[in-house]
């Protein structure tokens, strides 16, 4: 048989794992019917119900304006596929194709694609984390029960951590007329992500909206009552604050544990894969039948320098779920690389804030266009002279201009002045919180010596 | 880039004589993407390139930014937020916008369809007992027109009159000094002056008088970027009370037109509602009520495609001919109902689309379901049908239809 021939036999009667039917999961497999596969599709995850979105849990949800059961994703075409919900994969054996599940079951693929994104990161410690009060938001459950919380009326909330959802809450608590204390370790909100400039309006927009801002502290200690309720918190400069609640919004982990064995790239950065998705192994080579898409992809983009950057953005996960399906089912000269420009959105304060190219690629800022004291502009990212990124305040439609900057590697700062002039154009510093606040332990070591016999494995897990 | 010789396929277009169809001649443009003119002015016609530029921060809508600025029939009026920059054009969008739909106003267009359903079925009911039915007078300017009147708060019996001067602005808005007379502009600036004492009068009414009609509540509006000057409400009134007359009149003659032309479409419609809101999208690709953005300004060099457009130039916009633009849409000569990903520029793109599309968009799907469904047999009487002048706002001005034919 040709490979022509293996691969319409493949697309006909192949078998296709999904594991992590969410958002990328559940637009892969859509994909995968609309390129033509007819075989069998498993689709397999570890919450129960309807693949959802996510968004919505730290925005809308919260408001009480949308139920967490009405954020089901709307399905574009019927998968006719076989769903297996509530049991988390636990490995993923290569040598046999099969993924392993946590209950013992094993299922056989030709072909699978990991989507398994990312959970909460908790509280660090375990007693604390299960007080009375104490939440993440992630999930359908996470998001309904901080609802109920906020609904309750609570004399005031903790936010712990102001990244982007950390934002979200502080302002959805304002919205409902919470009293709220936001505590972040970097010294303003959205820093890590968008740098020192940005952060600063964001700290401005927090405070000039009745938030308690606290930045450069640690929250050391979680405090409950007799009744296993949160009441109190302690930060390392000595002092606390009473709340009813408090929000645990220190980012995410990625789920990769369950792939510690599997001998791909996989690690608390993600599982690294190249641009048309397909995973790499320990080793870096490529795989042939492993996928990945999603908040757990780690992809080189070309753009930047072939680094290996994982997203958690949503519109990341529905293009990169695209192109691997299209890949899955294509033959090696028809596959298409992932090289969209990343986008995100998040809504804060009555602000829409919306960002393209990767801010955290960049050396200079510049506010381009608009006005930082209104809060409606937009801030272009530089790194060694090209414009490498674009954030918007209440300026959104002026991103695709942006978009095209990045692509064509344009001048930074953009040369040419457009209507809404800035008052200031100078370029500053984009100033990000210093690595070490994001460093990890090693994940691999590499053994052998000669050419033949070099091989890496997988190290300890440094906690 | 080339500079065209002239008589140019732009003049072409321009003449009168190729109203019925200018398709072939916006394929003779899109060979040139970005094509200057003798005169200095650039005409863009290709998909990506006039996207490019509607998302461009250095294109403006300010006449001032033109080099060479433009006889203009604003007579030197206040102008609406079609032509103005930010943040002016922000604030003022927002402001009307706040009464018009989302986020202050979410469920507005949505919540007229009880009374957009009522309108167009009694002007149906009016058809019985003629032979004739031409579907411009009788269905598709009375229908838009009876609602913009009621959402501005504006005396529909007071219509025989601003149709005039609608009628003198439109005919002045594609004004071109080298070969119109002279009156076609001053017509147009007479007509706006006198449009804005008309509104003006209505607003003076309003003052303390808080209503729900868009002149009453921008009126009376105390929203978070205060309230719009008088002359700020007159400008505003007028773009939309124009806008709400010509675009939507076009869209649905054209569409019954595009029906007519394709009775199997036609048939499908009639037997799956539900076809209208695709079909609706395909035929603002396919036949547009608005052809061609004038004119918009380089505030700076803007690089497109190839090209360098220098600071201060004139820019036209051929927005029909980029939604036929074979190299963003598969067989774009072809009417096709179920085309999927089609982001046509119908409505423009970037910060001045079209404010008033949700509401064109359940017009004209609510008269388009309807005609389909109570026209018996419906045919054209003349293929193609006689056009209004304009080459921008592009439309039949009669649309004869008989009814139980063959």
């Amino acid at each position: 048989m040709t490979s022509a021939d293996n691969l319409r036999a493949f697309k006909r009667d192949g078998r296709i794992v999904v594991v992590g039917a969410s958002l990328a999961g559940l637009r892969a497999a859509e994909a995968l019917r609309d390129e033509g596969f007819t075989g069998s599709l498993t689709m397999i995850g570890d919450e129960l119900g309807e693949p959802y979105d996510r968004p919505p849990l730290s925005k809308q949800v919260l408001t009480g304006w949308v139920s967490a059961g009405d954020t089901t994703l709307p399905r574009r075409r019927d998968i006719n596929a076989e769903w297996l919900l509530g049991v988390p994969a636990s490995g993923l054996d290569l040598a046999t194709n099969h993924v392993r599940l946590a209950d013992g079951r094993e299922i056989p693929f030709d072909r699978v694609l990991i989507s398994t994104g990312v959970r909460a990161r908790p509280w660090f410690v375990e007693s604390e984390a299960a007080l009375d009060g104490v939440f993440v938001v992630r999930t359908r459950e996470h998001a309904e029960g901080l609802q109920r919380a906020l609904a309750a009326g609570p004399s005031r909330v903790l936010v712990i951590g102001a990244g982007f959802t950390g934002s979200e809450i502080a302002s959805i608590c304002r919205e409902r007329d919470i009293p709220v204390t936001v505590a972040e370790l970097a010294p303003a909100p959205l820093v890590g992500a968008l740098g020192a400039m940005i952060g600063d309006v964001a700290a401005d927009m927090q405070r000039a909206h009745g938030v308690d801002l606290r930045c450069g502290v640690k929250v050391t200690r979680l405090e409950g009552d007799a009744q296993g309720r949160f009441r109190r918190a302690h930060f390392d400069d000595g002092s606390t604050i009473d709340a009813d609640v408090a929000v645990v919004a220190l980012g995410g982990i990625r789920n990769t544990e369950w792939l510690r064995d599997s001998g791909l790239a996989a690690g608390v950065w993600g599982i690294a894969c190249d641009t048309g998705c397909r995973a790499l192994d320990l080793n870096g080579l490529i795989t042939d039948d492993i996928f990945v898409a999603g908040d757990v992809a780690r992809c080189p983009n070309p753009i930047y320098e072939y680094r290996l950057i994982s997203l958690e953005h949503w519109a990341n996960a529905v293009e990169q779920a695209q192109v691997a399906a299209h890949n899955m089912v294509s033959g090696q000269a028809d596959r298409w690389p992932h090289l969209s420009i990343p986008v995100f959105w998040s809504i804060q304060f009555g602000v829409n804030i919306k960002s393209v190219g990767v801010p955290t690629f960049a050396d200079e800022v510049v506010v381009s266009q608009g006005s930082v004291s209104d809060r409606r502009f937009v801030a272009a990212y530089g790194y060694r002279g090209r414009v490498t990124a674009a954030v918007s305040f209440n300026n959104a439609k002026w991103l695709d201009h942006y978009r095209k900057l990045i692509e064509t590697a344009a001048p930074f700062p953009p040369p040419c002045p457009t209507p809404d002039q800035p008052v200031d154009m100078k370029p500053v510093p984009v100033d990000f919180p210093g690595p070490t606040l994001l460093a990890q332990g090693a994940t691999v070591v590499v053994t052998g010596h000669d050419p033949g016999e070099r091989r890496v494995t997988a190290a300890q897990y440094h906690r | 880039m080339t500079t065209t010789e002239m008589p140019g396929t732009l003049r072409r277009i321009l003449d009168y004589s190729s109203r019925a169809d200018p398709y072939p001649l916006y394929a003779e443009l899109r060979e040139t993407p970005v094509a200057r003119q003798e005169d200095g002015s650039y005409v863009v016609s290709t998909y990506r390139e006039l996207t490019q530029l509607l998302h461009d921060p250095h294109l403006s809508s300010d006449v001032r930014n033109l080099a060479r600025p433009m006889p203009s029939a604003e007579g030197g009026g206040t102008p609406a937020f079609i032509n103005v920059d930010p943040p002016e054009h922000d604030r003022l969008r927002r402001m009307a916008m706040r009464h018009f739909g989302p986020p202050h106003t979410p469920g507005m267009v949505a919540g007229m369809q009880g009374d957009l359903t009522a309108i167009v079925s009694g002007l149906i009911d009016d058809f019985a007992g003629k032979e004739q039915i031409d579907i411009v007078d009788d269905f598709a300017y009375p229908f838009p027109v009876t609602v913009i009147c009621h959402l501005l708060g504006v005396p529909r019996e007071d219509e025989p009159r601003f149709r005039l001067w609608v009628n003198d602005i439109i005919n002045s808005i594609d004004y071109d000094p080298k070969i119109d007379p002279k009156e076609k502009l001053e017509n147009g600036v007479r007509a706006r002056q006198d449009l804005r004492e008309y509104i003006g009068g209505l607003l003076e009414q309003r003052h303390g008088r808080p209503g729900d009609d868009l002149l009453s509540r921008l009126a009376n509006d105390d929203g978070p970027d205060g309230r719009m000057t008088d002359a700020e409400i007159v400008a505003t009134a007028n773009l939309l009370l124009i806008a709400g007359h010509e675009t939507t009149v076009n869209l649905i003659t054209n569409g019954m037109l595009t029906l007519l032309r394709h009775p199997e479409v036609l048939q499908r419609l009639r037997d799956e509602p539900g076809l209208v809101v695709p079909l609706v999208e395909e035929l603002l690709r396919y036949e547009p009520p608005v052809h061609i953005i004038p004119w918009r300004a380089a505030y700076s060099d803007i690089a497109v495609g190839d090209t360098v457009i220098p600071k201060g130039s004139q820019i036209m916009l051929m927005l029909a001919s980029g939604s036929r633009d074979p190299n963003r849409f598969h067989d774009p000569d072809r009417f096709d109902p179920d085309r999927r990903d089609n982001q046509h520029l119908g409505f423009g793109s970037g910060i001045h689309l079209c404010f008033g599309g949700p509401l064109a968009r359940l017009e004209t799907q609510i008269a388009l379901t309807e005609l389909v469904r109570r026209l018996d047999r419906p045919s054209l009487v003349t293929d193609p049908p006689p056009y209004r002048r304009s080459p921008v706002l592009r439309g039949p001005i009669h649309l004869n239809v008989e009814q139980g034919a063959g």
